[in-house]
């Protein structure tokens, strides 16, 4: 079963006077399950909007989407997706703790259960030590983890991630990023993950989705799985066929404005 | 304000404390050499130390007085914080409500409050503190209502989105981040409202009303001319507003650690 599907998805914003926007255009896309998608373009290209049709936080104005064989609308409804923001979105009157239980206690999980999930998921995320603080005690990098961990308390199969480490410097970026690579493999999930960084999208993901703006399309997409025998960690980023990747992303980042581009399966 | 976060040099906590004090015993000094030295009047100042001697001699008056304003003044402050929350909470919920109340609000909020008091007087007669109480009620609404009204449409994109995704309830939005979004502002609205109470409940006594209070006090004997003891009612009437701020001002910060 696919995780996500999305067909002939357009999306027009009505702004005042008339006047319309192309967000998104045309967009055919799916993300297998357990398959890791990143969906990189320059900033107005409709990358986010594509994010939010679907997580249902806003609806395409032609086109379907669905999510584990379901509307989007139903799949949000039962909870199976978890979804982390460029902001880490915590609401500062709560714990640590308390704001990866939110989603537990919204749903009527059971508190001892919840409790035993959380300490679990502290663990994963590394901030054991840090369930009794705040939100603003924490730095950037520690509050998104937090974001991360509230996104998987409900162990979905589909994780939606808005830029998740675009506020964060480069090099608490790259441990982040490992980290989320293990946390992905443990958990089995299918990640949909929205960037703008380059070599952020080629060493995390299996594909890359490449966008361009006005009106947002998919311009190609690249395959990043490592060759066979080099495994998806720190000396992957040293290794040709990253390079290579980083090559082939960039090369259709720059022919998105002038040419229409090959439309699926890139070259490799 | 009373917390400076962003100050620039560390200040010692006994520098911080001491520095005022020594400021305004040293001012009261100077008031009460001044006044003995050129033998002012006491129609015009009287000196700190009859203001003293007022305090003591009729402190069983100045209590009771301190007392029934600032009894006027709470249950004014309670009502006025009650109606100006659940005002806020059905203007955010309906928005029609909210734009009919808008030029209301607004007309009320320009207007000086104890001027109802004569008005109030009449309708609710003068031998009862209603009046009293209802302005001070009035005064206390409008500041919760706008605050808190403000408050409750600080929600960020990122919770709104965040809450939409788990699929809540209106319910659920309510209480696990609109609430708290807004308690900030609101404790705002309360702060200023605390003082506003007590300035309003003591104003309004000057308008009639029973024979008591600060208000009345400080005005009457101003009147018969015993200067002395109406600045000890003064006296009162800022020891009051202080408590009703601190006391204010304690609610919020234990409110802050435990929302």
């Amino acid at each position: 079963m696919t995780a996500v599907a999305l067909s002939g998805v357009e999306r027009i914003f009505r702004t005042g006077k008339g006047r319309q926007v192309v967000a998104l255009e045309a967009i055919d896309l799916t993300v297998g399950e357990g398959e890791f998608v990143s969906l990189i373009g320059p900033s107005g290209c409709g990358k986010s909007t594509l994010l939010r049709q679907i997580a249902d936080l806003d609806s395409p104005t032609s086109g379907t989407v669905s999510v584990f064989g379901k509307t989007a609308r139903q799949a949000r409804l039962d909870h199976d997706y978890g979804i982390a923001f460029q902001q880490a979105g915590l609401l500062p009157w709560r714990t640590v703790a308390a704001n990866i239980s939110l989603p537990l206690q919204l749903h009527g999980v059971e508190k001892a259960t919840a409790a035993a999930r959380v300490e679990q998921l502290l663990e994963m995320v590394g901030l054991s030590d840090f369930a009794k603080s705040f939100p603003d005690q924490l730095s950037g990098g520690m509050q998104q983890r937090v974001a991360i961990a509230r996104a998987l308390a409900e162990q979905p199969k589909l994780l939606l991630m808005d830029e998740p480490f675009g506020a964060l410097d480069e090099i608490t970026r790259e441990r982040m990023q490992s980290e989320l690579v293990r946390i992905c493999q443990e958990s089995g999930a299918a990640v949909v993950f929205v960037t703008h960084s380059i070599p952020e999208a080629v060493f995390l993901s299996d594909r890359v989705v490449v966008m361009s703006p006005r009106p947002g399309r998919i311009v190609g997409i690249v395959s990043t799985t490592p060759v066979a025998g080099v495994e998806r960690g720190e000396a992957y980023r040293d290794d040709e066929s990253f390079f290579h990747g980083v090559q082939e992303v960039r090369h259709l980042l720059h022919s998105g404005h002038a040419t229409d581009g090959p439309r699926g399966e890139g070259a490799r | 304000m009373t917390s400076l976060p962003g100050q620039r040099a560390p200040v010692s906590k006994v520098t911080a404390v001491v520095a005022p004090i020594v400021l305004g015993a040293a001012l009261i000094a100077l008031w009460q050499l001044l006044v003995r030295a050129f033998h002012i009047h006491d129609t015009i100042v009287p000196a700190p130390s009859d203001i003293w001697h007022q305090l003591t001699e009729e402190h069983t008056l100045i209590f009771d007085t301190t007392r029934k304003t600032g009894w006027n003044a709470l249950q004014g402050l309670v009502i006025g914080t009650v109606v100006g929350i659940v005002g806020a909470l059905l203007a955010h919920g309906v928005r029609v409500l909210r734009e009919m109340a808008a030029p209301i609000v607004v007309a009320v909020s320009v207007m000086p409050i104890v001027a109802l008091g004569p008005v109030l007087y009449g309708l609710f007669g003068g031998m009862t503190d209603t009046a009293r109480i209802v302005v001070a009620g009035i005064a206390v609404a409008i500041p919760v209502y706008l605050n808190t009204l403000r408050g409750l449409q600080q929600v960020r994109a990122v919770h709104r989105d965040l809450m939409l995704a788990y699929s809540s309830t209106p319910w659920q939005r309510t209480w696990a981040v609109t609430l708290p979004t807004a308690t900030p502002y609101l404790f705002t609205g309360l702060r200023i409202g605390s003082s506003l109470a007590v300035i309003s409940a003591l104003i309004t006594e000057y308008f009639g009303g029973p024979s008591d209070g600060l208000g009345f006090t400080i005005n009457n004997e101003a009147k018969s001319g015993a200067f002395a003891l109406a600045w000890a009612a003064v006296v009162g009437s800022i020891v009051l507003g202080l408590i009703f701020y601190i006391v204010t001002y304690a609610v919020e910060r234990w409110f802050a650690r435990h929302r």
